[in-house]
């Protein structure tokens, strides 16, 4: 399976979605990342019983917590999908990647550029 | 423990508005346990207030520093070396906490950055119930466990009310009745004389400032 996913989606790995923190997810778009998001299981599919459902949690709370900022709450988003399914996978990058370009770039990473 | 939430992110950011160098001070133990004012709450505290200033054009330079309470003057001292290089202090304690802080640092202004909430029992991961509000008059021997000052709406020592509603409150059906609640625990413990006596209106010491002093640990007076 020789599947094509936009380049400017870097991939980190973590053991389960549950590992992700809202820090994590802060920290990415502090530091000028236009988007972040997390690829999780299938909901009631975690091996960890409620890693994506709290992974999922993280994800709505700092979105709002990026609206506050007055930062758009949709660069940060939260997937899920089963281990098999790698078109979908693909499918989830180019529609992030999409929708962050219609957002256009991070504001921070231009006043840390300019500063 | 100790509960408190976070202020609302536009309160924090308008208490700052005038400062370029800020200390964020967190508390490890109880704020930390509730989830509130611990080291971790400190970094996402300061990644938002770094990431809105910048925003605005009017960056922030923020340090972070979590001591172990910040009720103990033992544990203030570590921050005697750092407060001096900074134009304000952000405290993510209790009220306690952070008048303690700006007692200590009465030079520069001390903001909280949390409101505080309560005494409160962990229900499960994030929740929590206020059980206590600090009377100073205990009475939970004889009410089965259960205070009537923090469960009942009125607060009342003698009850209930008329508004007693087949286990419910009148102010709220969802609440239960404290005093129903009371009676079914001492029924259930065989102690339902000891709902009949009487107490004595909430002496309401807490309107003061209340110090505390152990038996045994009374300073020899000079």
């Amino acid at each position: 399976m020789r599947l094509q996913y936009p380049v400017n989606v870097k991939i980190i790995l973590v053991p389960c979605s549950g590992k992700v923190d809202v820090l994590h997810l802060l920290r990415a778009i502090q530091k000028g990342a236009d988007g972040v998001y997390v690829v999780g299981c299938l909901e009631g599919t975690c091996h960890y019983n409620e890693g994506n459902f709290r992974a999922r949690e993280r994800v709505e709370y700092v979105k709002t917590l990026l609206e506050e900022i007055g930062l758009e709450s949709d660069r940060v988003r939260m997937y899920n999908l089963a281990s098999g399914e790698g078109p979908t996978f693909a499918a989830y990058a180019n529609e992030m990647t999409d929708l962050i370009r219609s957002l256009g770039p991070n504001p921070l990473r231009n006043k840390a550029e300019n500063s | 423990m100790i509960v408190a939430k976070r202020k609302p992110f536009e309160e924090i950011k308008n208490l700052l508005k005038d400062y370029k160098k800020v200390l964020n001070v967190g508390c490890g133990t109880c704020v930390a346990v509730c989830l509130v004012g611990g080291e971790k709450e400190v970094d996402v505290l300061n990644a938002e207030l770094d990431m809105a200033r910048k925003l605005e054009d009017n960056p922030i330079e923020l340090g972070a520093c979590t001591v172990e309470r910040q009720c103990d003057r033992e544990y203030l001292a570590e921050l005697d070396d750092k407060v001096k290089d900074y134009d304000a202090v952000l405290s993510m304690a209790c009220g306690v906490g952070v008048q303690f802080l700006a007692e200590r640092f009465p030079d520069i202004p001390v903001f909280p950055a949390v409101d505080t909430s309560g005494l409160a029992v962990n229900q499960a991961v994030g929740w929590y119930e206020e059980r206590c509000r600090s009377c100073s008059s205990c009475v939970l021997g004889l009410t089965g466990g259960i205070c009537p000052v923090t469960m009942c709406a009125k607060g009342l020592y003698n009850g209930p009310c008329g508004g007693t509603n087949n286990g419910s409150c009148e102010v709220d059906i969802d609440q239960p009745c404290a005093w129903y609640m009371i009676y079914e625990r001492l029924q259930r413990q065989g102690r339902l004389d000891v709902i009949k006596q009487l107490h004595q209106a909430v002496e309401w010491q807490n309107q003061v400032p209340r110090t505390l002093i152990q038996p045994g640990y009374k300073k020899p007076e000079e």
